[in-house]
């Protein structure tokens, strides 16, 4: 039987092309690429994913030139610039 | 016990005379009705300015912000200390000119300025909507944290023997001392009024209105903007006689994010947030930053500013009561003046003479507070 054929897009993470599957969210593009700290908090903390339901608030990326949106809540598009810690 | 002097109160007004009487020698009780600072003082922006409108104000202001600028060393890190200048926007030509009639005062004054004109302006603040004609910067103005340094100052004042006591709502100021909610009785050989908006339950008839205002605070958004941004139209807009308004104020916290101000309500005296007037105030603010439409805001809250008539605090001693002092009254520039209110006040009440000329201040001037009208 062959394999099921999974669309992929390419996303530019942190300015580096990576190719992950189509219709998955930022935060599970993020972890598929091994990124767990997202972002700081103001003390410095390293923060990640924790409610995955756009609630708790510490996914937060910069989406095209769009800083603290929600990795959870945004789907992977093409060519979608992504920067953690910034 | 009789202590030499009780403050009723704990905003960063009375923690800062409370500090200014401990140091002196004197012994010190702060009689706080709910959490010390947590009141007004914890509503403002935390902007050190020096207005210049009006010599008592700006005599109060100027020293006040010469007192937190030698400080500045000392202050704790969360008091978030930033001498980030105030620059003061030119929309158009006739404010240019009212930038550089202001230049002008400020020099004669002492006070360091610097005029910039289009280029310059943006240079200093690269995301200012397009138009603005040029601005004035006053470099060595700062913003603090409020609730930060006016702790500092309470934890100074307890380690020079005053004491707190939170949660400890005054019922009635009695001759000689005070009378609190829960019944305890306490006396002392002068009592400071210091309770902003709540004085004028203690003290009926005292000419102290609240005048509301509210802020916004956004996500961290670092060098969006660089210095605390005032329009010049601030004053015109902010001090109309009459109705609501409100006038472009943002200032860049030292943790990235921004606030965002202002509004002014007189008639309104609850905690709830005027949404249209908000609205208002984020779209003047949108309109001359255009980046902060983008910009994600995290809270927004209110607060009520001790207001008199003619704009300028109450300092010093109720005519025809012995013993009873006010320390309120400073709408906008509580933070700025609290301080060199301390100082002045301080030295009132031991005796002392202020650096500061401290008539200008004194009750007496409202004919509320000249006759026999507050006599108990």
């Amino acid at each position: 039987m062959p394999e099921a054929v999974i669309a992929e897009l390419p996303i530019r993470l942190n300015g580096e092309t990576v190719r992950v599957p189509a219709g998955i969210t930022v935060a599970a593009a993020l972890a598929l690429a091994g990124q767990q700290a997202l972002r700081l908090s103001v003390k410095g903390a390293p923060r990640g994913p924790l409610c995955g339901m756009g609630v708790c608030f510490e996914c937060r990326v910069t989406i095209d030139g769009r800083r603290h949106e929600r990795a959870c809540q945004r789907l992977v598009a093409d060519q979608m610039e992504i920067l953690t810690h910034d | 016990m009789q202590y030499d002097v009780i403050i009723v109160g704990g905003g960063i007004i009375a923690a800062a005379l409370a500090e200014s009487l401990a140091l002196a020698g004197a012994s010190v009780l702060v009689l706080e009705a709910q959490n010390a600072g947590a009141g007004v003082s914890a509503a403002g922006m935390g902007h050190l300015v020096v207005l210049d409108d009006n010599p008592a104000e700006l005599a109060l202001a100027r020293d006040g912000l010469e007192r937190w600028q030698r400080r500045r060393a000392v202050l704790p890190a969360g008091a978030e200390y930033r001498e980030c200048g105030t620059l003061w926007l030119a929309r158009d030509g006739e404010e240019l000119a009212e930038a550089e009639r202001k230049q002008a005062r400020n020099r004669t004054l002492g006070l360091d300025c610097k005029l910039l004109g289009r280029a310059a302006l943006y240079a200093a603040e690269p995301n200012l909507a397009p138009g603005f004609a040029g601005g004035l910067l006053r470099p060595d103005e700062a913003v603090l944290y409020p609730p930060a340094a006016c702790s500092w100052l309470l934890a100074n004042a307890q380690a020079l023997g005053a004491r707190l006591l939170e949660h400890c709502p005054v019922a009635e100021l009695a001759e000689g001392g005070v009378r609190c909610a829960d019944g305890r009785e306490f006396r002392a050989r002068a009592v400071v009024l210091a309770a902003g908006t709540a004085s004028p339950e203690l003290l009926p008839g005292l000419p102290l209105k609240p005048r509301k205002g509210q802020l916004a605070i956004t996500e961290r958004y670092p060098d969006l903007v660089r210095h605390q941004l005032v329009e010049l139209g601030y004053i015109k807009r902010a001090h109309a006689a009459t109705g609501d308004s409100v006038a472009f104020n943002v200032q860049p916290r030292a943790t990235g994010q921004i606030l965002i101000g202002s509004s002014r309500e007189n008639e309104d005296t609850g905690a709830e947030l005027n949404w249209p007037l908000l609205g208002e105030m984020l779209e003047l603010a949108g309109s001359m930053l255009p980046a902060l439409r983008q910009c994600r805001i995290l809270r927004a809250w209110t607060g009520l500013r001790p207001a008199t008539p003619d704009g300028l605090p109450l300092l010093g001693p109720v005519p025809g009561r012995t013993g009873l002092w006010l320390a309120t009254g400073h709408e906008g520039l509580g933070i700025t003046t609290a301080l060199s209110s301390a100082a002045l006040l301080a030295a009132q009440i031991l005796g002392r003479k202020p650096e500061l000329d401290p008539a200008p201040y004194w009750p007496q001037r409202f004919h509320q507070l000249s006759g026999s009208a507050l006599h108990a």
